[in-house]
């Protein structure tokens, strides 16, 4: 997990995808209040694979994190998620979490009144907790959390304060990584990461998510524009629209996107 | 023509009558008290007990909720010194005057090592020497005048401390008054205590209301609190461990000189019903008052904080921050009434309510009164009463934070943000531990 040594090949790929499939979405339906958002969709990622999904507005892109996530505002009416052949669709959020679930916020919320060193330590001991693991003590943690800030250029001043609050949009994003890094998990979805980022700021945390690729963990990246994947290699391409994966491919899929827009993929599926 | 008006007396007015005729020979106080006495309690009779009516009680309806008036105990258990170790856990280290049931008890206070320049003496003392002016201060004109949980305080107070803080003096240890309830059958203390802080001195004061067990007992405590020019004073409060039937009366009638610093923060918890009532004037220029507090209740338990800020002179500033966290069908109340008098020019005043409902069944009654009478004033106030964040909540779960988890660490964030003020840190400590305490508890 070294990171200096990879910055000359930022855009890493992955070491190795694996057949086990990580996350596999079986034909989901989801709606809320009534409205269909979600329409059929199935989707596979495999362990080690970085599968992107990209889309119009409005294609129920950031509603799929939210349920894989565990947030209840959405009525599943059909359908599966499974992580590592396991239905988690009656699963708190928090066990999701604890099984290795992590979704990066495309807006990080703000708590204010809880340290950000306080909240690490917390969520971290509340997922090992619940997998029967010892807990972390703090100077180890300390340590874990300084190295991770090093490395994603965060200021250890940051650590001091209410978590995300007063923090910019780069900081956030950063300290969704930071999380990340600290909490290991298996899946990540990363929704909209590269919103609100300077050139900057997209190219440490695209470091970031980089330095975290392996053979026994996938990314769903969710993104509406490709250049977030000129920083983070995808394996496959998805594209979105109206609430299911409408074409799959490689990373020249993007591009295409990039290249033609989203029209054709939003009429046909419409 | 004049109509004859019969007022109809409940049974608790009622034996608060006869329990003032067979007590009044019995308090404390030669006859200047005593005119003190029945001079309050015939305007207590005017108005009986407080009720919705009368505005700045709309909220905590009294008349309705003291069905009995209980009677008062003297002092005799001596099982009492055990008993108190039961609360002794949650006093910081300090200066404790124990007033138990009303009445102050010597042999349990920190009375002998007293650091130099503080004197503690015994309300019943001082009221029966009969010092004019003593007596003249415990019932500050223009304070809280005419309020009628104060004239039934005056009327019935059977004890306290009087504490006399000496000019330029820097108490390090906070001074505790900790009034406390023996265990048994359901009864009711009065009392008053007076504190004077000489000019230039530096204390922290720290009121405890607590009870040897959770019962229903009835507590009517008074302190009145003069601060010389250029005092600092820290003024904790903490009311806790009452029955939810228990009704706990604290008024606190504060006068502040010039270039005073006062920080008050209150903290109450399992109170049955609470009313506190904060009258605070501001008789000398360039003094900052920052008035705090923060509240939790569940179960059917009511607290009502009603706060009087006057600006009776210019350039001073006032600022009133208070918290609730609200469970099941517990009530919260907030008044704050500021009043900037015609020449008190310069005034900065500033008021925040700020409630979490945990339940649909809770309540807050938020009531900010502004009464500026003044063209260069800049006052303001706010209020904010909502629920937990599940934007927030979820943010939390989403990282394996377990539901309960979350809300408890947003809790204590939002309870925190008020504790944390608290500058005494013992104090602050321990008051910590009560609100998580508190919050574990409810789950």
């Amino acid at each position: 997990m070294k990171f200096i040594g990879r910055r000359h090949s930022m855009a890493g790929t992955s070491p190795a995808i694996t057949e086990l499939k990580m996350l596999e979405i079986r034909n989901l339906h989801v709606e809320v209040e009534g409205k269909t958002i979600l329409d059929g969709l199935s989707l596979t990622v495999k362990a080690g694979e970085v599968a992107a999904i990209m889309g119009p507005n409005g294609s129920g892109k950031s509603t799929l994190s939210y349920v894989i996530a565990g947030r209840e505002d959405y009525d599943v009416t059909n359908g599966e998620i499974l992580l590592e052949g396991e239905n988690i669709l009656d699963m708190d959020a928090s066990e999701r979490a604890a099984r290795g679930l992590f979704l990066a916020f495309q807006y990080p919320i703000e708590i204010p009144g809880v340290g950000t060193m306080t909240f690490l330590k917390s969520a971290l001991n509340a997922q090992r907790k619940a997998r029967g693991e010892a807990e972390l003590q703090t100077p180890e943690l300390m340590k874990r959390v300084r190295e991770g800030a090093k490395r994603l250029e965060i200021n250890p001043d940051m650590l001091k304060r209410a978590l995300n609050v007063g923090f910019s949009g780069g900081e956030k994003k950063r300290m969704e990584i930071l999380q990340m890094a600290l909490l290991e998990p298996k899946l990540a979805i990363m929704d909209e990461t590269d919103s609100g980022l300077d050139i900057d700021a997209l190219r440490v945390v695209a470091q970031g998510v980089n330095t975290l690729r392996a053979k026994n963990r996938a990314f769903l990246v969710i993104t509406h524009y490709q250049r977030l994947l000129n920083y983070i290699k995808p394996d496959s391409v998805h594209v979105m629209a109206a609430g299911r994966i409408v074409k799959t491919g490689g990373p020249e899929l993007a591009l295409e996107l990039e290249k033609n827009g989203y029209r054709d993929y939003v009429s046909e599926a419409a | 023509m004049t109509t004859d008006i019969t007022q109809i007396r409940t049974p608790a007015e009622k034996a608060l009558i006869s329990l003032y005729a067979n007590e009044k020979d019995r308090l404390p106080g030669s006859e200047p008290v005593k005119a003190l006495r029945s001079e309050a309690f015939a305007e207590f009779e005017r108005t009986g007990l407080p009720h919705r009516r009368i505005e700045s009680w709309h909220y905590t309806d009294l008349r309705s909720q003291l069905r009995e008036a209980a009677p008062l105990f003297s002092v005799g258990s001596s099982e009492f010194e055990d008993s108190l170790r039961h609360v002794q856990p949650s006093v910081p280290d300090g200066y404790c005057f124990v007033l138990l049931d009303g009445i102050f008890v010597p042999e349990l206070s920190d009375l002998d090592q007293l650091p130099a320049g503080v004197r503690v003496r015994s309300l019943a003392d001082v009221l029966a020497t009969g010092d004019a002016n003593l007596v003249e201060r415990l019932a500050p004109k223009g304070l809280g005048t005419g309020d009628p949980a104060l004239s039934l305080n005056a009327a019935l107070m059977q004890g306290g401390v009087v504490v006399d803080v000496a000019p330029g003096g820097e108490i390090a240890k906070p001074l505790i008054i900790l009034s406390v309830m023996s265990a048994g059958a359901v009864h009711a203390a009065y009392h008053r205590s007076l504190v004077r802080v000489g000019a230039g001195a530096k204390v922290t004061l720290f009121e405890i209301v607590d009870a040897v067990e959770i019962g229903s007992n009835q507590q009517n405590g008074a302190l009145v609190l003069e601060l010389g020019d250029g005092a600092e004073v820290e003024h904790l409060t903490r009311i806790s461990r009452q029955g939810a039937d228990a009704i706990i009366i604290n008024s606190v009638l504060a006068s502040l000189g010039a270039n005073c610093q006062y920080d008050g923060f209150a903290l109450i918890a399992d109170g049955g019903l609470v009313r506190r009532q904060i009258f605070l004037r501001f008789d000398g220029e360039h003094s900052n008052a920052a008035v705090r507090g923060l509240s939790l209740l569940s179960g059917k338990r009511h607290a009502d904080t009603t706060l009087v800020v006057d600006h009776a002179v210019p350039h001073c500033t006032s600022r009133e921050y208070f918290k609730h966290i609200i469970a099941d069908e517990a009530t919260g109340v907030y008044q704050g009434k500021v009043i900037v008098r015609p020449h008190a020019q310069k005034t900065d005043g500033a008021m925040k309510s700020r409630a979490l409902l945990l339940s649909d069944s809770a309540a807050m009654f938020n009531k900010p009164e502004l009464e500026i009478f003044a063209d260069d004033v800049v006052c303001g106030h706010g209020a904010t009463v909502a629920q937990l964040d599940e934007d927030q909540l979820f943010y939390l779960r989403s990282r394996g934070l377990p539901r309960a988890e979350a809300e408890q660490l947003l809790l204590e964030a939002f309870a925190n943000e008020a504790v944390e003020h608290v500058q005494n840190e013992g104090a602050r400590e321990r008051l910590m531990t009560y609100v998580s305490d508190w919050l574990a508890a409810r789950k």
